[in-house]
């Protein structure tokens, strides 16, 4: 089988199309998207590559549900979630998405049990929040306060608290970038560990094109368009990975 | 059972800002605390008074006659709607007490021997009832004994019916009847120079040759009796004897004193809590709305995971719901126990010999039902906003405001301000509708603290006014029964008397159409001085008018009458005269509702020759000892009133009470200045933490980003303080509007030291306040601040 046919044998958890997105702040209108398309297929680990500004984060957000197009059609599986009113995106959300941010925003006045609980309690068919601590490996330190906790295992945390509700789409929003190197690919393994594992769809955003090597593919995104997109015929190992 | 990791974040989340919660709590006890406090003080003295009436049967009918033959007894009993009846003897005597030069005058009210009377019984506080075996057994009312530290076993020496009679104490009682004991014609309770005595009704009937007769009586209705017109059969009845008019309950000397206390009461009871809960509910809307703004990114993050609106809008309604349950608390236990001090205070003013206090449920409800509305309407606003954001954008903080560069920037005046002094100026002109909620917040409290304070200007400008202006005797002499107006010599010639003046006050309806007013006609001689017609309005002595009366406004405007209109006026005493006499002028005054009209027209009206019941004395102070010791031999005295104890009463009793009631609503305004004040900077803090830390790290100094955090609230709190005093003036106006009972009005009076003295609280709390946030921006860390993301 080609690489092509295999593609098409795979089945598309999210397909976007002609996406475009304006913001205005104040007087400004700033054009984040224009005009991009893009499939995301079942059980595929992807990277979105691009610098400062290129709409990594805003084709993101609009893909989670967490903003809306100016225009353009998202579809996931068979929902359509163009002109999806707040309380379906909502629903979207919760029952298919997971989210890890860059500064891992967890709630400072829960442990990090209880952060991932947060997620499991609305969630339909969750991880037992323990078990989700054990994939990123952080069982021993389930009871303490974020503070208490360094970067990478802040940021293991949210992704534990990403994936215990056992999403069809994981989306990453430059998960390592405030990491150290060692760090930082601490938690590529997990993602990694969690899209083979649980064969959850993967979207990983970075401006560190060495990441790119651990994807099925990368998307490079440049001026608010997908300038390229690369198929790597092998993932590399995250503890392969150095920058 | 499983508590979900929402709710331990609303739980950590409080105890984490429990500073902040302590300082809403606050605001939000405060109006808790007022309503209950003033609510409960209410409820508690209505159900005493009521509680003390029922169980020593205060009467509801009263009259008095000159003397009524004993068999007149039956046929008032007769009366229909007449459950009970209690005939007395009742006299006023002058009392000789060694140690106090001034004359002393008592009531003497007559009991069966060695048993209670069948209404207006005595709560018997020490010894017993006097008895029929000894003439001379006395009871005195509580208050009267102690002021004159008067124990039983001790004697006192009465002049009774002209004769010097020494009398033992056998105990000492209070009385429903005499709540309030008012010297006749006085206008305050003073227990030195009035008392009640109670003596064997036989006893006191031989003395005034009384015997087989009675003076006075009570009665007890049934339930559903027409008091009007058990009022009207008992005056036919008594009008032969000499009946001065009868009088229901609530016209009752002591009880009509009540009533008012009570009323006024009530009204400060009404009006400043309503004002404070309004002005806590603002400031609890505003200050929590501000907060949960700055939960904004959180917001966000749960919406990201999946949280719907009504989730989070829950969330948060619980997260405000243990705020404003914190100040619940407080606000119940302080304001419970307020009410009780306010309650205990009142009951040793009037001497109830009972108090029934529980806190008001009803206020409770009330008070916390509004905080809780306001509280939650204050989140809903914030939390609506923060969800309605895609939750993208509601992670990130808000896109920076648009500055636009102002031309006043580019003025001489504006290049000396420093760079910190532009960022506290941009910021406030940048959030315009916050820079004025916050300056709101804070004139709220000003205004508060002027309205609560300005008090004591008021009542110090009436008593001014009142006892200064509009009056100059020294003493009022009231006579056992009018004379001729002839005796006005003999009072010229006692030692010290430099001048003499003649009055009569006489018993009086008032009616225009159909309105009716219970009250008395003052009679003045044309050009009196000594107590004169006084206006207010103008601090000006009307002569009395040739004829005509001259009417007190607000009788005025019960009546619905002005100069020119005719009132009907019915005289209660004598051969009860009626008739119709012009409005000739009308007076503004502070106290009563008075009635006045020339001493000779009056005179002519009762038909008899020119005569007085009182003198209104000017004495010359070195002479007063020999004055006094004269006065007190003199058979035809049965009132002394000295002005100057009118004056100390004055303020021992009304000023003082009033002032207590004030303190504890200052002290509650206190509390809430700082809570805005607090929760101003702290909040500013939470919205502008890494903004400051990051000028930390380019080098500013602690002191110089404190400058730029608390510059921004002190400056809005200056710019605050005029309107915070505009306001206070506002709610003053509105509150000596409400403030008007038959007895009260309180001029509005606020002197420049008010205005003072509340800025100056505003401005401590707000130093306290700006000292315990710059405490935290010391402590601001700096890597933890700009790691995380804006």
């Amino acid at each position: 089988m080609t690489a092509n046919e295999q593609k098409t044998a795979m089945a598309t958890t999210l397909a976007a199309r002609d996406l475009t997105k304006v913001y205005r702040t104040g007087e400004i209108e700033v054009h984040a998207l224009r005009g991009v398309d893009i499939d995301f297929y079942e059980g595929e680990l992807i990277v979105i590559l691009g610098p400062s500004g290129s709409g990594k984060s805003t084709l993101l957000n609009i893909i989670g549900g967490l903003d809306t197009p100016t225009s353009g059609s998202v579809r996931f599986r068979d929902h359509e979630l163009t002109g999806a009113d707040e309380s379906e995106l909502t629903r979207f959300r919760r029952d298919h998405v997971g989210f890890v941010f860059q500064f891992y925003n967890l709630i400072p006045s829960l442990t990090a049990e209880e952060n991932v609980a947060l997620v499991t309690e609305i969630a339909k068919r969750p991880l037992p929040p323990a078990e989700a601590l054990g994939i990123v490996g952080l069982s021993e330190r389930r009871h303490h306060f974020p503070a208490q906790l360094s970067g990478g295992e802040q940021q293991r945390v949210a992704i534990a608290r990403a994936i215990a509700k056992q999403p069809e789409l994981l989306l990453c929003d430059e998960p390592t970038g405030a990491l150290d190197s060692k760090t930082g690919i601490l938690v590529l393994e997990a993602i990694n560990q969690v899209n083979r594992e649980l064969g959850t769809t993967t979207a990983v955003i970075t401006h560190n094109t060495v990441i790119g090597s651990m994807a099925d593919r990368v998307l490079h995104m440049a001026d608010g368009k997908v300038a390229g997109i690369d198929e790597n015929r092998e993932r590399r190992p995250a503890a392969e990975l150095a920058w | 059972m499983v508590i979900r990791a929402l709710d331990r974040k609303v739980v950590r989340d409080l105890w984490h800002i429990r500073g902040q919660v302590l300082a809403i709590g606050m605001v939000v006890a405060a109006g808790i605390a007022a309503l209950i406090m003033s609510l409960s003080t209410l409820e508690a003295l209505d159900e005493t008074t009521d509680a003390y009436y029922e169980r020593y049967r205060f009467g509801d009918v009263f009259a008095w006659a000159k003397r009524a033959p004993q068999s007149v007894e039956s046929r008032i009993a007769a009366l229909p709607g007449v459950r009970s009846i209690q005939t007395r003897v009742l006299r006023f005597a002058t009392i000789d007490i060694d140690d106090f030069a001034e004359p002393v005058m008592a009531e003497i009210v007559s009991v069966p021997s060695g048993r209670q009377p069948v209404l207006n019984q005595l709560v018997i506080r020490s010894g017993r009832l006097p008895e029929l075996a000894a003439s001379d057994e006395v009871v005195l009312n509580e208050p009267f004994a102690e002021a004159h530290r008067l124990e039983v076993g001790d004697r006192i020496v009465a002049i009774i019916n002209g004769n010097r009679r020494e009398l033992r104490i056998v105990g000492t009682a209070l009385s429903p009847e005499f709540v309030y004991a008012l010297g006749p014609g006085a206008l305050m309770a003073d227990d030195k120079r009035f008392g009640i005595m109670w003596m064997e009704q036989d006893t006191l009937a031989a003395a005034y040759d009384l015997k087989g007769a009675f003076n006075s009586v009570s009665l007890d209705l049934e339930r559903g009796a027409d008091t009007e017109q058990v009022l009207q059969q008992l005056d036919r009845l008594l009008e032969r004897y000499g009946g001065v008019g009868a009088l229901a309950r609530k016209d009752q000397l002591s009880n009509w004193f009540v009533m008012n206390e009570m009323e006024q009461l009530r009204t400060m009871s009404l009006i400043l809590p309503t004002i404070f809960l309004v002005v806590s509910a603002f400031l609890t809307n505003m200050v929590l709305g501000r907060l949960v703004a700055t939960e904004r990114s959180q917001i966000g993050l749960m919406k990201a995971f999946g949280y719907s609106r009504t989730e989070v809008g829950l969330h948060y309604a619980k997260f405000v719901v243990g705020i404003v349950f914190v100040g619940s608390v407080i606000g119940i236990a302080v304001g419970t126990w307020l009410g009780l001090v306010n309650t205990r205070m009142y009951t040793e003013l009037f001497r109830f010999p009972l108090l029934l206090y529980r806190p008001s449920t009803s206020a409770m409800a009330i008070a916390i039902g509004v905080s809780l509305a306001a509280a939650l309407l204050g989140s809903a606003g914030a939390v609506g906003k923060a969800a309605k954001l895609p939750p993208a954008q509601a992670m990130i903080p808000p896109a920076p405001a648009v500055f636009r560069r102002m031309r006043i920037w580019d003025t001489r005046a504006a290049r000396w301000l420093d760079q910190g002094s532009r960022i506290i100026v941009r910021n406030i002109l940048r959030a315009p509708m916050r820079s004025l909620l916050t300056m709101m917040g804070v004139s709220a409290s000003i205004g508060l603290l002027v309205l609560a304070i300005q008090w004591k200007d008021s009542l110090d400008y009436l008593a001014e006014s009142y006892f200064f202006r509009g009056q100059h005797q020294d003493a009022t002499i009231g006579l056992a029964e009018a004379q001729s107006e002839t005796i006005m010599r003999d009072f010229a010639h006692l030692p010290g008397v430099l001048a003499v003046e003649p009055m009569r006050i006489v018993g009086a309806n008032f009616s225009a159409g159909p309105i009716t007013h219970r009250g008395s006609v003052t009679g003045l001689k044309r050009d009196a001085w000594l107590q004169p017609i006084f206006d207010e309005a103008t601090r000006k002595v009307v002569p009395a008018p040739a004829d005509g009366l001259v009417l007190g406004t607000v009788l005025a405007e019960k009546l619905g009458v002005s100069v020119g209109d005719t009132v009907w006026v019915e005289v209660l005493e004598g051969r009860r005269p009626e008739v119709e006499l012009p409005v000739a002028a009308l007076i503004e005054t502070y106290i009563a509702t008075p009635a006045f009209m020339n001493i000779d027209a009056l005179n002519r009206l009762l038909k008899q020759r020119p005569s007085t019941e009182y003198v209104n004395l000017l004495i010359d102070r070195r002479d007063e000892a020999a004055f006094y010791a004269k006065i007190k031999e003199l058979p035809l005295v049965s009132a002394v009133m000295l002005r100057r104890a009118a004056i100390d009463s004055f303020y021992d009793t009304l000023v003082e009470n009033i002032m207590v009631f004030i303190t504890l609503f200052s002290a509650l305004a206190c509390a809430l200045g700082v809570g805005v004040a607090y929760n101003s900077a702290r909040i500013a803090l939470s919205e502008r933490g890494r903004e400051l830390a990051t000028l930390r790290v380019l080098g500013f100094s602690r002191g110089e980003i404190s400058y730029i955090l608390l510059g921004e609230v002190g400056l809005l709190i200056v710019a605050a303080l005029p309107f915070g005093c505009l306001l206070g003036r506002g709610l003053s106006e509105l509150m000596a509007a409400a403030f008007q009972t038959e007895l009260f009005r309180i001029p509005l009076v606020i002197n420049a030291a008010t205005y003072g003295l509340s800025i100056m609280i505003a401005l401590a709390a707000t130093v306290v306040s700006a000292l315990l946030v710059r405490h935290r921006v010391d402590h601001l860390d700096l890597i933890e601040v700009l790691k995380t993301r804006e």
